[in-house]
């Protein structure tokens, strides 16, 4: 194992459990946003696709990096705007009837 | 040691990371959910701007800019559209195609990795985590779509289990072949042929591991291969030696296997279970201990406006039933109303309502539902003795009391006590079984009575009814 394998080694451990620790606090009713959240955060593959596009050097390298490019920004994109959505709606009551009490946003 | 622009570069790169983190943080809580969400997206943002940089600094020809533009505008414009007009009933399977897609790009990104360097300059160490990519990437990209397209019912993926002929002769002859071929190319052999061979059998393996599971699981099976494509992104960091891909997937990781675990708890089945065979397998049990229970009581949509209108306090309890009809701005009308009539209206959630946790709330927010009135379960059965009416819409399994008895398939599970209401009022179609198929005893229970109705019809009926009094 060498030093830089090492270092990725221990980044990775570590972003695990700070997952398991900012995740397992979350109520359950955000489960489904939550899910769709992570979902659209896994998308940062992107920037890995963005790298193999500017190391490719064939056509069927050029085919793969821009499939995964697409793929990876539809992740990305699609996984943030559904997320937004969903949340938007636990926002308030839009309904005129609402009081100021009824509102979960401060 | 870099030079500037590259240290800037993976500073930025270390920014997006810890806004991920903080945007997971923020989504503790209602208030918060939605910046936090959008502090994920702008850490996104300053990600893939740092990388846009870092490419211009090296130099980086037309051709991979085309690529990246291309890409960008195909995959965006995609995700946008489909993101912006979905249903929300139908966003579990979106959530799912993303899933694919995003589990597609890491295994796309080990794939041309190896092949780029294929020739006797590629570390054992990068085989190994190109091997990882590959496998956990193709597995999720085809069982994501799997799911997906049961949770659509597409006819070539029935949403009930589906028996793969000599399904553990398959299973395992695609196990095998991964397993051998990993250990002949970490032995330190080079052969693409092997690769290729290895990524058929993960692809072929994502297909037959969601077949045979039933639609009612894939909430979790959906969870888990969220889990796995974040597990497939930190390896693709490894493989490309980046540590903001790293810390990402694994975050993701985390968080998947986490939720994962949370739902299939709140089902009472391991996760184990759910993956290797559907609820089939209780049937036996169930007859036997379950029985022929007393006689059912129908109630007509008169009788059943009547209750309502003139309880003081009421538990709505919505189900599967409910999101399928679309009926969550049906139930909202209903509620409102009473309300005006003096009532106490609250909802009761179980863990696992809908399709996924948290789907009901989803679903009910898009109606305007007040967030306050849904209470979860651990927080509501205790009111239910204090209830005068409790009115089930297409729930089933997490209201039979049966899982307070062992011996049953849903024997365990946690459920809302809605038979300790003084009153129960069930919608329902008809008297079809729940996902465990068993019978429920709450439909035989002398305070219940039922309302034999699609769940949005049968609303807009007691609405009528209710109005009319």
């Amino acid at each position: 194992m060498n030093e830089q394998l090492l270092t990725n080694f221990t980044i990775f451990v570590m972003a695990i459990l700070i997952g398991f620790a900012v995740i397992s606090k979350v109520p359950a009713t955000l489960h489904t946003p939550l899910m769709s959240g992570a979902n659209s955060i896994h998308g940062i593959v992107l920037v890995g696709a963005m790298l193999i596009a500017a190391t490719a050097h064939d056509v069927i390298g050029y085919a793969l990096a821009l499939i995964a490019v697409a793929f990876a920004t539809m992740n990305v994109v699609g996984g943030y705007v559904v997320t937004d959505r969903m949340l938007q709606m636990f926002r308030k009551r839009p309904t005129p009837a609402a009081k100021p009490s009824d509102t979960v946003e401060g | 040691m870099e030079d500037t622009i590259g240290v800037l570069v993976r500073l930025a790169w270390l920014v997006g990371a810890s806004m991920f983190v903080i945007g997971l943080m923020r989504m503790n809580s209602p208030a918060t959910a939605r910046r936090g969400n959008l502090v994920s997206a702008a850490g996104m943002a300053i990600a893939v701007a740092a990388t846009a940089v870092l490419l211009i600094r090296n130099g980086a020809g037309v051709t991979p800019w085309l690529i990246i533009v291309i890409g960008i505008a195909v995959g965006g414009g995609l995700g946008l559209y489909t993101a912006r007009t979905v249903a929300m009933t139908a966003m579990p399977q979106l959530v799912s195609l993303f899933n694919a897609v995003g589990g597609g790009a890491a295994a796309l990104i080990a794939i041309e990795e190896y092949f780029s360097r294929s020739s006797g300059d590629i570390a054992l160490d990068t085989t190994v985590f190109v091997i990882f990519d590959i496998v956990i990437g193709a597995i999720t990209f085809t069982g994501s779509l799997i799911a997906s397209g049961k949770l659509m019912g597409l006819s070539f993926t029935p949403s009930r289990p589906v028996q793969i002929p000599g399904g553990q002769v398959v299973t395992i002859g695609l196990a095998a072949i991964v397993v051998l071929g990993s250990v002949y190319l970490f032995l330190g052999n080079e052969s693409p042929a092997v690769m290729l061979l290895i990524l058929a059998a993960a692809l072929v393996f994502g297909v037959t591991m969601t077949l045979p599971i039933g639609g009612a699981d894939m909430p979790v099976v959906i969870s888990l291969l969220n889990s796995f494509t974040g597990t497939a992104v930190a390896m693709a960091g490894f493989v490309l030696n980046n540590v903001v891909l790293i810390i990402a997937g694994a975050l993701v990781g985390a968080s998947g296997a986490i939720l994962t675990k949370l739902m299939a708890d709140a089902m009472n089945r391991s996760v184990l279970n759910i993956m290797i065979g559907g609820f089939g397998g209780g049937g036996d049990t169930a007859a036997a201990v379950a029985g022929p229970g007393g006689n059912v009581r129908e109630l007509g949509i008169d009788d059943a406006a009547i209750q309502l209108a003139y309880a003081s306090s009421v538990i709505v309890v919505p189900g599967y039933g409910l999101a399928v009809a679309q009926a969550q701005h049906a139930v909202r009308e209903l509620a409102e109303l009473l309300e005006s009539r003096g009532v106490d209206v609250k909802y009761a959630i179980h863990p696992v309502a809908g399709r996924m946790p948290g789907h009901m709330n989803v679903l009910l927010a898009e109606a305007n539902v007040p967030y306050p009135q849904l209470r979860e379960m651990e927080d509501i059965n205790p009111e239910f003795e204090r209830t005068d009416v409790a009115l089930v819409i297409g729930a089933n399994d997490v209201t039979n009391p049966a899982a307070r008895r062992p011996g049953s398939p849903v024997s365990g599970m946690p459920i809302l006590d809605v038979d300790r209401a003084k009153n129960i009022i069930v919608i329902k179609r008809s008297m079809g079984h729940g996902y465990a198929g068993i019978d429920n005893e709450l439909y035989t229970n002398d305070k219940t009575g039922m309302l034999f109705a699609d769940a949005k019809e049968g609303l807009a009926n007691l609405v009528a009814a209710v109005k009319g009094l």
